[in-house]
Parts: structure tokens; sequence; C-alpha cells
């Protein structure tokens, strides 16, 4: 019998067969923590009575989250971590640097890694063939301590995908569309594997977006095969030493196989307050916005910011919406300015943040007022998730926001494209 | 080791108890002072939650049972959420389904979900449970429940009250199937 992706990284990991249902130890190459999470992680570390990190190279904090920090407190925590780093000789990602994922993705994922963070969208890594999955701080710090952790082997779900994409429709809209039909606990502790002839056209930029989403379905992981793709995204990131071909095997058994047919999508939204809530914008067209947000870890990388600087490009936002721009990494914003986007965003009234997490998470940088509504391009859209409970968030692509933020309405991207 | 037995009285919330309802991102600078992080929990989603756990916790006789619906706890890593909940005073939980993480922290916690159809439960119900045989006895409507049993490492956890004792203890994962 074949293996599924999720079974044979497993397999590999655990130096043993792995199937579906089993309760296997892995193999950690890869733990992390951002700073909203690590300083409980460590503190947890620090009292599982273990002295040293199992794999300090390997080990790596993230201060993003709150990027420069907001508060006092948030300030100490970054203190606190930053201390940390030192004593214990890891990587530190400072403020300023970028988003978790996005610098794990740059810097660090492999095909056929076992990558564990304390934050939930780290199966964005899944993107490149890696097994990728967000836990809390206890699993963490665990795992810092002994470089392996437990895993109850996933059933997988196959997300077949043909076609391309029409005329302003990206994998925002794929992804979106997908958590609509699978629903918010519809592949509860199940991997999503995307296979198909269309993942020959699929950026590595549109898999992160992809498998970045998998977990508003509920899923432990979102597998992409590791391909010619994924090759040339880590020479272009000075790791083509790391590549491997990897994919499931033809005779995986998969719990449920959903085909996707791309020429059929159009562009899609989430409304609040429900990331599954999913419907066509052409549905929900004229709403008013105050504010969209591009960027986090979903939507904030260079081909994301092109796409906004080509529809915003000579045009300007809406006097009644703030248009907030996050790039998600360092990187991303150096390339975007050499490319000229930033200076259109900016042009068209956007207001550049730092790269890091920025409006996503509600403690800084864009937090709604009330009755206000956003149009974001981040992966959650809960009640008070962008700081007010009285405010509401819908998702759609970068696109969608570029396109809604000139009318200060929801508005279909195609009428720009 | 005899079973962990628990006796309590549901606080019934709805569907889809996210993290951000449990313990708002907008109180992310509280997260270092978790006293001061758990007077926040359920805040904006069920605002009378904290006060009548604290009370149930207060009178000795009976602990609160935090019964919810489907996909509890989706969304953030924030073990937090489980934390706060457990600080309030909440002996354990009993939910339709669990998202993921959630489930797997609030064992690491020490803080018992069992998954049942909790339809069959109603607000202030008293129950009993057994959490090693995943049985409800609810004593308010005479319905017994029966609940999926969580993996061995699972309840290996649970047993010594968390990961993190479990660790302390153990010094690396033990299997036993």
């Amino acid at each position: 019998m074949g293996k599924t992706l999720a079974e044979k990284i497993l397999s590999l990991k655990s130096h043993g067969e792995a199937k579906a249902g089993d309760v296997v130890i892995g193999d950690v190459d890869l733990a992390f923590v951002q700073d909203t999470t690590g300083p409980l992680t460590i503190r947890q570390f620090k009292e599982s009575g273990f002295e040293a990190l199992a794999k300090p190279q390997r080990t790596i904090i993230f201060l993003d989250h709150a990027a420069p920090s907001p508060a006092q407190q948030l300030s100490n925590d970054h203190l606190f971590l930053r201390h940390f780093a030192g004593e214990a000789g890891c990587p530190i990602y400072d403020v300023g640097e970028g988003i978790c994922h996005q610098l794990v993705a740059e810097n660090f994922a492999n095909p056929g890694d076992v990558i564990v963070g304390a934050d939930s969208h780290t199966v964005t890594a899944g993107a490149l063939g890696a097994f990728a999955t967000g836990m809390g701080s206890s699993d963490v710090a665990v795992a810092l301590a002994l470089g392996k952790t437990w895993f109850r082997v996933p059933e997988s779900f196959l997300i077949g995908l043909s076609g391309t994409f029409p005329r302003g429709v990206y994998a925002k809209d794929l992804i979106l569309y997908l958590i609509g039909r699978i629903g918010a606990d519809g592949a509860s502790y199940k991997a999503l594997e995307f296979a198909g002839e269309a993942l020959a056209k699929l950026t590595v930029s549109q898999r992160l977006t992809i498998a970045n989403m998998a977990v508003e379905a509920g899923a432990k992981v979102g597998l992409f095969p590791s391909d010619r793709i994924t090759r040339d995204f880590l020479r272009e990131h000075g790791r083509g030493d790391k590549y491997k071909p990897l994919s499931a095997d033809s005779g995986a058994n998969y719990e449920r196989v959903i085909p996707v047919n791309l020429d059929q999508l159009e562009p899609m939204l989430s409304l609040p307050h429900a990331v599954d809530n999913v419907r066509p914008v052409t549905q929900t067209k004229g709403v008013k916005i105050q504010q969209a947000f591009i960027g986090a870890c979903t939507n904030g990388r260079l081909e994301d910011l092109a796409v906004a600087a080509g529809i915003l490009n000579g045009q300007k936002r809406h006097a009644d919406t703030r248009l907030l721009i996050a790039p998600a990494s360092r990187q991303v914003l150096i390339r975007a300015i050499g490319k000229g986007y930033i200076q259109s965003l900016i042009e068209a009234g956007a207001i550049i943040l730092p790269p890091g997490c920025a409006a996503c998470l509600g403690l800084h940088q864009g937090v709604l007022g009330d009755g206000e509504v956003c149009l974001s391009t981040a992966n959650r859209n809960f009640k008070g998730r962008m700081g007010n409970p009285e405010a509401m968030v819908y998702l759609a692509s970068p696109a969608t926001a570029a396109a809604s933020a000139i009318r200060g309405e929801i508005t279909d991207p195609r009428e720009f494209i | 080791m005899s079973d962990l037995m628990l006796k309590g009285e549901a606080i019934k919330l709805g569907d889809d108890i996210s993290t951000d309802d449990i313990i708002p991102g907008r109180f992310a600078h509280l997260r270092s002072n978790l006293p001061e992080l758990a007077k926040h929990v359920l805040e904006d989603a069920a605002p009378e939650f904290a006060s009548r756990a604290r009370a149930l916790s207060a009178t000795g006789g009976g602990k609160a049972i935090l019964v919810a619906g489907k996909n509890l706890g989706l969304g953030s890593s924030r073990e937090h959420a489980p934390v706060v909940i457990k600080m309030s005073g909440v002996g354990a939980i009993i939910a339709r389904s669990a998202a993921r993480i959630f489930f797997r922290n609030a064992i690491n916690q020490g803080l018992p979900v069992l998954l049942c159809d909790t339809d069959r439960i109603g607000d202030g119900d008293e129950l009993k449970m057994n959490v090693t045989a995943g049985e409800i006895a609810n004593l308010t409507s005479g319905i017994a429940l029966s609940c999926g049993k969580m993996p061995p490492i699972m309840s290996a956890i649970l047993k010594e009250g968390g990961l993190i004792p479990y660790i302390q203890k153990h010094k690396d994962f033990v299997i036993t199937s």
C-alpha cells in the first residue's frame, strides 16, 4: 500500500512505518516561538528540568506579533526572549525582520522536514513539503528540550487541482473557497494534501498562501509535494542543496478526495465572524469599508504587493478608507521598493507598516473602532480579532482589498484588471 | 492508579468558541501576568462565565465544568486559552468537538477534555464524570453519556497533571500501546 505525503514524512522522521491513526515519536528539524507565545514556552522549558536546547541552531525566536512593541509589558517580554536567545545560543529575528512564517520559508523550511512552532499558522511551511504544524507552548517547550515530539499520524484529504486561475482570481480565493466547502472543522486532525496538474503553475508564494490557511479548516498540516518549483525557490534562497523531490505514492489511501477546477473559481470573501462563512465577492459588493489591510503571513509577499500595486498604481484610496500595507519580511520590503511597488502604493495613499504581523491580530497598528469594517488579506475574522468585538472583518485577496480601497466599498477586482 | 473522577456543574457555551473568544488578542500584553490575564476569560463571548466559574469553585461543593458545542478552541495556538479557563476554576471541559491544538493544550495543562453529544447537557446540570473511562452521568436528567477515548499517551500526560510534570518525571515520551 502506498503512503500519503504525511505518512511518508512521519515514517522517515519516526524511523519506522507510520500509518494514519498511529501515534509516533518524530524528530523535530526546526522548532520556533514568537513573541506572544514564546515567554510561556521558555518558562515551561526552564521548568521542564532540561538545561540546554536539543538543537540550538534549529531553535528560532521571532519578535513579530508586537513589532515594534506598543506596551511596556510586551517590551519586557521581548527583553526576556532576547536574554534567553543570548543565554541559550539560539538565533533570534528581532522586531522589523518580518513574520515568523515568512522567515521560516525564506531561511529554514526544507522538503521532508518536521517543523513545530508555537503559532497555529506554522502550517504555512507545508508549501515547501515540510510537515509543519502549530502547537501550544508545552509541546514546543518539550520539543526544544528533546528535539522530538509525538504525533498522531493524520488521515489525508487529497485536494486535486486542475485548470488555471482566471483573471482576478488568486490562491487566496482558492483557499477561501475550499474552507467554505470543507467547513472550519471539516478537516479537524487531518492533513490537506495538494496535488494535480495545476501545481505546475502554482508559485511558492501562492502555495504559502494556501498552506497557511489549512488550519482554518481544522487541519494539522497543508502539504504540497516538493517539485521543480520548490527546487527553484530553495536555490533562490541559497539552499538548493536541501532540495529533494517528494510526493505521495500513487496507491496512497485518502479519506476524502476533493477535485477543484481553478477555471471555475471567482473572487471570494469570508464574511464576519467565521472564516468558513464564504461567498463570492459578487454577492457582497457595496459593503462600505473603513480600512483595508494588505499583509500577514497569508498575503504579505512580493507577489501580493505586485498585484496590489498593479491595481492601485495611478489610483487613490477612497477618502473614507485607510489603506494599511505590511510587507511580510524585510526582504519582501526591499524587493518591493526595488520594483517600485512601494512608491505606487504610497502615492495611492497607503500607510506602509513595518514587516511583521501588524494589524492582523488586534494588538496594534490598525485596531478598529466600534462598528468599523475592515477588508483584510489575513487569515482570521473571528469576533474581536482586530482588537474590537464591535468591529467586522472580511477576508479576501490582495486584489480585492486593493480594488475595495479605491472604491471605499467591497469591490470585484476584475473591474480594475 | 484509580480512575480520575470529577463532579461539577455545567456552564454551557455555544458552538465555535475560538481562542480569540476565550482570551482576545488585545490582552496579549498580559500574557506574562496570568492572574491578570485570567480576569478577561471569555469577556466578550460569555461575560458571566468568569464570575459563575469562580463562584462554583469557591463553594468547594463542586467545580465548574465548561460544556461547549462543536469546534471548541478553534484558531490560535495560544496555550493561554486553557490556562485561563483552568485558572477560573474549571475542572474539566466537555465539548461536541474540539480544535486539535486546543485539545492537546488543555491536556498538556492537566485539564481533562471529554468529547460527546453535548445537546444532552443543559446549562446548570449536575454532572459526574469518570475521565479515565470516558463516562459522564448527567445527574439532573439521569442520562448517561459515553465519550471517545483519547490516545494512551494523552491519558498518561493527563494522569501526571500535564506535559511539563510528565516530562519532569519521565524525561522522555514513553509510548505504551
